[in-house]
């Protein structure tokens, strides 16, 4: 009876009833950690052996783009979500294995490199699943990021497409839906202590049946929301724009057969293979590396680290962030390493390699390596709500070590740029509407970042999210209809928060809000870089500034407007310093806050960020630094102190002979305060991060240990055995050190 | 003799095997070392150059990061003062080891290319100018300005 030896017979018995009796269909590994394209399948390798007709490809091609433009068009025009108005969604079509191969032409291409992981899923449990099955009209739902996605506000509907009754490609439809019931009102709760407070958390589920929505599901999901009406209305978008694309599927199905698009949609993407191959081969051998810091969970001040170095070798390129913070068992702020390389993706393809084709394959090259339990590694049970605040970096960091890469080329394949702003400065908001309404979103500012210094050029203005460069600010006149919100302050650029340098930044925009018409409504924002700057600086410049929230409490605006107008300039560096508010509370803080309520009239403050700045601020043309100070980017202050420029305040007429002064003059008091580098760090380098500072990650050139803070005390771990790290209540932290006080008073007194 | 552009600042004179400044020409440091062993460098309080905005009397969070988490280390030629680069570390964290190239593989690679003494700009991508209309996009690509 000891003896384990089986008969092959009965181990096909015991894989068969493992199988049919799987406990519970948890996102896959095998699926989640591939993000390479799937070998050809037998079709794929019969028909790209033969005789390829590059001609036809093209045809086909065109045909399948226009129809993706075709099918985003119509989310934009019907989306009822914030993000669907602005831009934040877009369709795909995908090989029949699941492999992206192209999307919208104007489309979010992170929404569709993240879905071909849910579709790998459907395929691979559902499609034999007895009780599930995949067919002619069926359509599927999923949103949570753990069966792959970026983060839970997005909402997808994928559909297969059969023809002959053979499987030949899924399309998709995606949109940022905000609102998923979380704990937190607009689908993206900082407070989020587990993945239970997230909201809604959609394995891949079929939805649809004969092309129809099943009302008994749609109508479980418009329960477990604020905003049902939302829900409804873009779950008929989503399945009407994949049916426009699948209709459109069919017809050139009719003309050119299936094994044209077979043929097209594979080809396309190996096309991308083998072309990232080229470009890695002719890219310098050696290593990149670099770090990117948030400095909050969204629930307290920390320092946590992205740290990332990119080596290649002939034509192997490896993406190694390890070294990177522990995950946080109990804040909302990890992500999964699929959604952190679809984030990589987006970023690379605004950022480095902007010619090429939309599809994941240009990843399939890559190798990645992680530590497990960090925080762009996270494990299954970790939050992952508000993972946009390492994944936003995630967009940007890649930037810096392959403008190092990329610089040497003879020939290259875009502007070489400084990181873009990296964080999702926006106003979250909830409540009942002056509609009587109960909803909660965000505002499309998130899609206003500053661009970085290019190397021939400034950045642009609140260009774009860093996913993707067409994503639009939205009307703010649209909004006010909609929702109690009134901006009192909207696009006015950030007058000396920049990322100064040769090629300064473009600049973010102040946003004033308030509301009025509602009993109920308050705000949230998830964002970081209140004490450590965001957006980091490329070959010389400076970074982005440091970025708070600020209030005006205690009154209501609107009568102060009516009463004392002068008061109340639409100016936050005015209206914060000036106080002239007479009772009102003026405060700063960092800029995440969990949701509050608050009062009529009372006002909150942000910035949309600057990117980083491109070059020494010595090298910057002075006629550059005066067009600044005519549009007010700059004050005489930056103008004299940063770039040196010697001019006549009133004119604004450059004394040239003057500015070459100063400029000596300061590379002169450079080359005096500067310290030769070896000596420099003999004082400068400590063994480990200061007490002061609450700091995750490893420290210095070591991967190998990481530190953590865990129940409020500092850990030090090997990399290779990261624990997940549980943080105290900020709530509870406050009163401990206020009963420290009250005990200090006693015993003074 | 073949020079390689390396950063906006720097080169590598791939016979002298020697990182140079691309200000002044300075020889900084062998190209198999640390590019940043050869310059100088400057622990800056951030507040110099991101200044507070808001008045530090009245507000903790001013727009100027915090010198207690947040410094700016500057590097310089050692020649001519320009600024190679900026690093942004927390106090004390060791200078990132940012750019280590195999100088072998590099020679091998441009034997046969001809040397790049400007760089290229590289091209942009139009924007679609579907929610900015025309005039946005003359605005991005400077076309008519």
């Amino acid at each position: 009876m000891n003896d384990n030896n089986i008969t092959p017979d009965q181990q096909a018995m015991l894989d068969r009833f493992v199988r049919q009796n799987k406990l519970f269909y948890a996102p896959d590994p095998a699926i989640m950690e591939n993000h390479r394209i799937d070998p050809r399948s037998e079709i794929e390798q019969r028909l790209l052996s033969g005789e390829v007709d590059p001609h036809k490809i093209n045809e086909v091609r065109g045909l399948i783009i226009s129809a993706l433009d075709e099918s985003n068009t119509m989310i934009e025009q019907m989306g009822a979500a914030p993000g669907a108005k602005w831009g934040d969604m877009t369709t795909g079509i995908f090989t029949a294995a699941g492999d992206l191969s192209m999307i919208a032409p104007h489309g979010v291409g992170g929404f569709a490199a993240a879905v071909f992981y849910p579709i790998k899923f459907i395929n691979k449990y559902w499609t034999d699943e007895p009780t599930v099955g995949v067919r002619e009209g069926d359509g599927f739902i999923h949103n949570d990021a753990r069966y792959g996605g970026i983060h839970n506000t997005d909402q997808s509907m994928m559909m297969p497409v059969f023809w002959d009754g053979q499987l030949v490609c899924w399309v998709s439809a995606t949109i940022h839906e905000g609102e998923n019931g979380a704990t937190e009102p607009g689908g993206m709760p900082a407070a989020a202590e587990s993945k239970f407070d997230e909201g809604l958390k959609m394995s891949p589920f079929k939805v649809v049946e004969n092309f129809e929505l099943k009302r008994d599901l749609v109508t479980f999901l418009q329960n477990s929301v604020r905003d049902p009406k939302l829900q409804l209305e873009d779950m008929k978008v989503r399945l009407h724009s994949c049916l426009r694309l699948r209709e459109r599927v069919v017809k050139l199905l009719e003309e050119h057969g299936a094994e044209a698009l077979i043929m097209t949609l594979r080809k396309h993407i190996e096309d991308v293979v083998d072309e990232v191959r080229r470009r890695i081969l002719e890219l310098p051998d050696g290593t990149m590396r670099t770090v990117s810091f948030a400095d909050s969970t969204l629930r307290e001040s920390a320092l946590l680290k992205l740290n990332m170095a990119i080596t290649v070798k002939g034509d192997k390129l490896t993406v190694d962030m390890r070294g990177s913070s522990p995950e946080l068992v109990n804040r909302s702020i990890n992500t999964c390493q699929a959604s952190f390389k679809t984030m990589l993706y987006s970023g690379w393809m605004q950022n480095v390699w902007p010619d090429l084709p939309f599809t994941m394959a240009v990843f399939t090259p890559f190798d990645f390596v992680f530590d497990e339990k960090s925080i762009v590694n996270g494990s299954f049970d970790t939050p992952q709500a508000m993972s946009l605040i390492p994944l936003f970096k995630t967009m940007t960091i890649a930037s810096i070590p392959m403008a190092k890469f990329n610089y040497s080329l003879p020939n290259r394949y875009t502007a070489m740029v400084a990181p873009q702003y990296d964080q999702p400065a926006t106003l979250i908001y909830g409540g009942i509407t002056q509609h009587n309404e109960f909803t909660g979103n965000f505002c499309a500012d998130i899609n206003g970042m500053g661009q970085g210094g290019r190397s021939h050029r400034d950045g642009e203005h609140s260009v774009s999210p860093p996913f993707a460069a067409h994503c639009d600010l939205g009307e703010i006149e649209l909004m006010e209809e909609d929702l109690p919100l009134v901006r009192l302050g909207a696009f006015t650029l950030t007058k000396d928060r920049a990322g100064f340098g040769k090629q300064r930044s473009g600049l973010g925009y102040e946003q004033i809000h308030t509301f009025r018409g509602s009993a109920l409504w308050g705000y949230m924002t998830g964002c970081t870089g209140s004490l450590f700057p965001s957006a980091q600086p490329l070959f010389g410049g400076y970074a982005s500034p440091a970025y708070p929230l600020c209030k005006i409490k205690g009154i209501n605006v609107f009568d102060e407007l009516q009463k004392n107008p002068e008061r109340v300039p639409f100016d936050i560096v005015r209206l914060m310093n000036e106080r002239a508010i007479e009772g009102a509370t003026y405060s700063t803080h960092p800029s995440a806050m969990t949701f509050e309520l608050a009062q009529p009239g009372e006002v909150y403050m942000l910035c949309q960020g600057a990117g980083g700045g491109y070059g020494d601020v010595l090298q910057r043309d002075p006629a550059l630094v005066m067009k600044d100070l005519e549009e007010q980017l700059i004050s005489d202050d930056t103008a004299r102190d940063i770039f040196k420029v010697a001019y006549d305040s009133a004119s604004r007429l450059v004394d040239e002979q003057g500015t070459r002064a100063l400029r000596e003059q300061e590379r002169r008091a450079r080359i005096a305060r500067g310290k030769p580098f070896d000596e420099f760090v003999k004082t400068w380098s400590t063994p480990e991060p200061p007490a002061h500072l609450p700091y995750m990650g490893c420290w210095g050139a070591d991967v190998n240990t990481v530190y953590g803070i865990m129940m409020g005390e500092r850990v030090k771990m090997s990399a290779t055995a990261l624990q997940s790290q549980f943080m105290l209540n900020p709530k509870d932290v406050r009163i401990a050190q206020l009963e420290a006080e009250v005990a200090a008073l006693k015993r003074a007194g | 003799m073949k020079k390689v552009l390396i950063t906006e600042n720097l080169r590598i004179d791939l016979d002298s095997e020697q990182w140079e400044c691309r200000a002044c020409g300075a020889e900084l440091i062998g190209a198999r070392e640390n590019y940043k062993r050869g310059l100088l460098v400057y622990d800056r309080d951030p507040r110099e150059i991101h200044k507070p905005l808001l008045d530090p009397d009245h507000y903790e969070f001013t727009y100027a990061p915090n010198p207690q988490w947040c410094r700016i280390l500057e590097y310089y030629c050692p020649r001519c003062g320009s600024m190679i680069e900026t690093e942004y570390l927390p106090p004390g964290h060791p200078p990132i080891h940012d750019i280590e190239l195999d100088i072998e593989a590099l020679k091998r690679q441009w034997k046969d290319r001809p040397e790049v003494q400007e760089a290229a700009v590289g091209q942009e991508y139009p924007r679609p100018v579907a929610h900015g209309g025309p005039r946005a996009a003359r605005l991005y690509t400077g076309e008519g300005a």
